[in-house]
């Protein structure tokens, strides 16, 4: 009977880039600049890393296929390294590959990187990906976008609950306004001015009813984590260790978009997150989650993920924004950081990014972000689109908590 | 007996003003000023000559039989393919046999409609064919400021012709062929060249189609006085007239021209106009047919009584009633590609359409055919291996299952600003139809602030994509939404 991740692995590193438009620098100099500071706080020899671990997505227009990329860039000594690719999961993808190695005890030491450089493409927003869809798909799939692909969900969500729609995009611009406040603070965010409400909901359309405000920048950056046991943690003589408590993972298999769904709310997300409380022997969500860092591409992914995190009820996550629950200062804070919405999203490097905060914020190094004596911090992606996606989900904390 | 079984038109939802075209285009040519009335139908930037066709069809069999047919004939000027069977696209979207039937394009001729009408009952006049289709369709393209941009429309109409349930008895054709040239388009040109009008309405369709009448009445003996209704197209109104009235055809016995409602609309113009005079015939009428162009054709048809058990889905008039005005002369001369707007970098991909991909999964594309698992009864789409219901996943237990001609409702939607489109915002959304499953589809022919969940759809073949650096097109499904009023 398998008993799962829980405080098998510890993260004894973490780095994160800066992230933006960084003109000047390629992927390389992103995967090293956010490695250098990784390995110098796990304090150990770049040579004791036995096994690696990249994430990335659009290959088509950056590192290209296979791992080479990171191998050369950190001038790995010839270890194995993946690369791995699962849409908005693919740095939570390589953090679980390393944290598996490790677990199985095929290797002591793993690192996870992800990186993604979007810059360079010519044009605003995500690369366009008709060529990446599959040959089959290719031939019907709708002229869609993905602020497009996640708008159409609320259109469902206030169908689902009578809500009039411009009701749920005020929820919606909180959602952004909070995030831009939590940025606001953090020096390695891209997105540092805080906003209002009436900006967010008189920001030009994008995809109806998302205005640009209620999408997520598009930036570059890296981050990544190296993991061992709890025990070698131990023996480098890390004090405050923090374990890994659950890592999931849920695709779609069809349901959504070909059989029966309410079209408001995200099945993979409710599944992955039940799991994965199990995992980590969480009984109430609500009340034991310290800190989220969730997959907010579009500010009415995030409304609707509190729902399927089981943390706020079905239909009452607009209630709970509004009264604040979600804030730096509220019950549970969601994207201390700042989230995607001020980060951008590199995406290979965006789950590595979410669980770079939750990291410091339990050792108690996030500055002026600091959440008072926090436990478990929750981490979520979600990639593709509401019917047809990819979620993750991790969860870490204090070993033994 | 042998004649028409069904019948069916298509218009495309646009109409513009010829005042538009007047108020944006009079000051380079003033002589467009000289047919200000009335207005053209303009096909959606997602259609074209296949596809239309393919909606006039669909129109015409709604509650006919698809499998029976063993013929599909396509008559157009502006055919996508110019090597690849247009007909066998249409053939494909209607979801008929590909055993057993032999399908054709007829093209290079404005008459090649009623041309396609007389071979088409000649096969079943042979024995060797029971239900032929025909679709005429045109899409005319027309450079700006010209008395052709005035005078052309787009649309689409389709004649079923067989030997059961006759709503219109054929009564013998005549043909004659006259190479002269109104205008033409070499191959590889956009546009057609036209020839003097003043030559064009009086030595051509002022003595040549009176001259194939003449020809008709002598072969079979009859008057034309016999006929309730005489349809031929001229788009010169006045010469339309003055050719029945040279004839001794009274005003009453004339079929409109549609000028005023939809303009010329080229191969499909002559049948489009018969569907028109088919919704308003009565059992006993007598109706003479007849295609202009280097040379002409006429056809005659007596009405039968099971004309009463039969009506198209929408029809020639239902379609003309459906329309939208298209104010905005630029979005017209975008749909056409008459001017060149930047689509951004993100618009430049293009690419390559996997044709093994696309004959291995022609049902699904043309035919938006998907699958109904015959363990559990749940329709599915797109349709893979494992049946798609998580407390079944029965492995190949399948039967077709077409949901083209299937009602849904919109479960979801947006308007998408940032997708690269010529008509922004592309419209899209998840679709569920009332008879079970799903599908993630395009919308067209609707406009974003009218939609809503729950909003009913029905569903449309439609233009997907236009290669221009292959010459490929590409079709699909999309959804079109039914907005009130």
């Amino acid at each position: 009977m398998a008993s799962g991740i829980k405080d098998k692995v510890a993260i004894i590193g973490m780095g994160c880039t800066r992230f933006g438009e960084r003109w000047n620098d390629g992927p390389e100099e992103l995967m090293v600049e956010a490695f250098q500071e990784c390995i110098q706080d796990a304090g150990i020899d770049r040579k004791e890393i036995q096994a690696a671990w990249l994430g990335t997505c659009f290959d088509e227009v950056m590192v290209g296929k296979s791992a080479l990329s990171a191998s050369m860039a950190l001038r790995l000594p010839n270890i194995s390294v993946t690369r791995v690719e699962n849409f908005c999961a693919s740095g939570t993808e390589a953090f679980r590959g390393a944290v598996y190695a490790v677990a199985s005890g095929a290797c002591d030491i793993a690192l996870a990187i992800g990186v993604e450089k979007l810059k360079d493409i010519g044009y605003g927003g995500l690369p366009e990906f008709s060529t990446a869809i599959g040959t089959t798909n290719a031939l019907w799939f709708p002229n869609l976008t993905a602020p497009g692909g996640f708008a159409m969900l609320a259109s469902g969500y206030a169908a689902k609950y009578g809500l009039d729609i411009m009701d749920v995009k005020r929820a919606m611009a909180h959602v952004s306004v909070k995030s831009h406040a939590n940025g606001a603070r953090n020096t390695k965010a891209h997105l540092r001015k805080p906003v209002t409400d009436e900006q967010v909901m008189n920001s030009p359309m994008i995809a109806f009813p998302l205005g640009l405000f209620d999408c997520c920048g598009v930036s570059d950056g890296s981050a990544c984590a190296i993991v061992t046991t709890p025990e070698i943690a131990k023996s480098l003589g890390k004090n405050d260790i923090i374990s890994v408590k659950a890592l999931q993972l849920a695709l779609s298999n069809g349901t959504e978009i070909g059989y029966k769904w309410d079209g408001a709310h995200f099945l993979t997300t409710t599944k992955a997150s039940k799991a994965a409380y199990e995992e980590a022997g969480i009984k109430n969500p609500r009340e034991e989650i310290s800190m989220m860092e969730v997959h907010d591409c579009f500010s009415i992914t995030e409304l609707v993920t509190m729902e399927d995190l089981h943390i706020s009820e079905r239909g009452k996550a607009p209630t709970d924004v509004m009264d604040g629950f979600y804030d730096l200062n509220g019950k549970v804070p969601c994207q201390p950081d700042g989230g995607l919405k001020c980060f951008g999203h590199p995406i290979g490097a965006s789950g590595l990014r979410m669980l770079y905060e939750m990291y410091n914020q339990l050792l108690g190094k996030a500055g002026d972000r600091q959440i008072n004596d926090p436990k478990f911090g929750l981490t979520h992606n979600l990639g593709g689109f509401p019917m047809m996606n990819v979620c993750s989900i991790a969860i870490i904390g204090k070993h033994g908590a | 007996m042998i004649g028409i079984t069904a019948f069916g038109g298509y218009v495309p939802r646009y109409r513009m003003s010829r005042m538009t075209i007047i108020q944006n285009m009079a000051w380079y040519f003033p002589v467009i000023m000289a047919v200000a009335g009335g207005e053209k139908a303009v096909g959606n930037w997602d259609e074209d000559a296949v596809s239309m066709a393919v909606a006039a069809a669909y129109d015409c069999m709604a509650g006919k039989d698809r499998k029976a047919l063993d013929g599909v004939f396509f008559a157009s000027t502006t055919m996508p393919f110019a090597d690849r069977l247009n007909a066998g696209i249409i053939a494909a979207a209607m979801n008929a046999p590909e055993e057993g039937i032999a399908n054709a394009d007829f093209s290079a001729c404005l008459k090649a409609g009623t041309t396609a009408a007389i071979s088409a009952l000649e096969a079943i006049a042979s024995g060797e064919r029971n239900s032929v289709l025909v679709a005429a369709s045109d899409l005319r393209k027309s450079k700006m400021a010209t008395m052709a941009e005035m005078f052309t429309g787009d649309g689409a109409a389709a004649l079923l012709f067989g030997r059961d349930d006759v709503i219109a008895e054929f009564k013998g054709s005549y043909s004659l062929n006259a190479d002269f040239v109104d205008h033409y388009k070499g191959v590889g040109k956009d546009f057609d060249y036209m020839w003097e009008e003043r030559w064009v309405r009086d030595e051509g369709y002022g003595k040549i189609i009176p001259q194939a009448i003449a020809g008709y009445l002598k072969k079979t003996g009859m008057q034309l006085a016999d006929f309730d209704k005489v349809v031929y197209p001229c788009y010169f109104t006045g010469t339309h007239r003055g050719i029945a009235k040279k004839l001794g055809i009274d005003p009453s016995r004339l079929q409109d021209n549609l000028h005023n409602v939809c303009g010329d609309t080229g191969a499909a113009h002559p049948l489009l106009m018969f569907c028109s005079a088919l919704e308003q015939a009565k059992p006993g009428d007598k109706l003479l047919l007849a295609g202009f162009g280097q040379g002409c054709d006429v056809l005659g048809f007596e009405v039968t009584e099971k004309i009463r058990d039969f009506r198209p889905a929408l029809g020639a008039a239902g379609s003309l009633a459906a329309k939208v005005d298209l104010p905005n002369y630029q979005k017209y001369t975008k749909f056409r590609d008459l001017i060149t707007a930047d689509l951004g970098i993100r618009g430049e991909a293009n690419p390559n359409t996997s044709l093994t991909a696309l004959w291995r999964k022609r049902k699904m594309i043309l035919g938006f055919t998907g699958s109904k698992c015959t363990a559990c009864g749940t329709p599915q789409f797109p349709s893979l291996p494992m049946c798609v219901n998580p407390d079944c996943n029965a492995v190949g237990e399948f039967e077709d299952y077409e949901f083209a001609d299937k009602p849904g409702k919109i479960q979801m939607f947006t308007g998408d600003m940032l997708s690269p489109s010529v008509d922004p915002p592309a419209v899209y959304g998840l679709v569920e139809f009332d008879e079970g499953g799903k599908a993630f589809l395009d919308f067209t022919d609707c406009d974003l602030n009218q939609i809503k969940v729950g909003m009913p759809i029905r569903m449309s073949f439609r233009r997907r994509m236009k290669d221009q650096a292959r010459g490929f097109t590409g079709y699909f499904w999309k959804a079109v939404p039914k907005a009130q009023g």
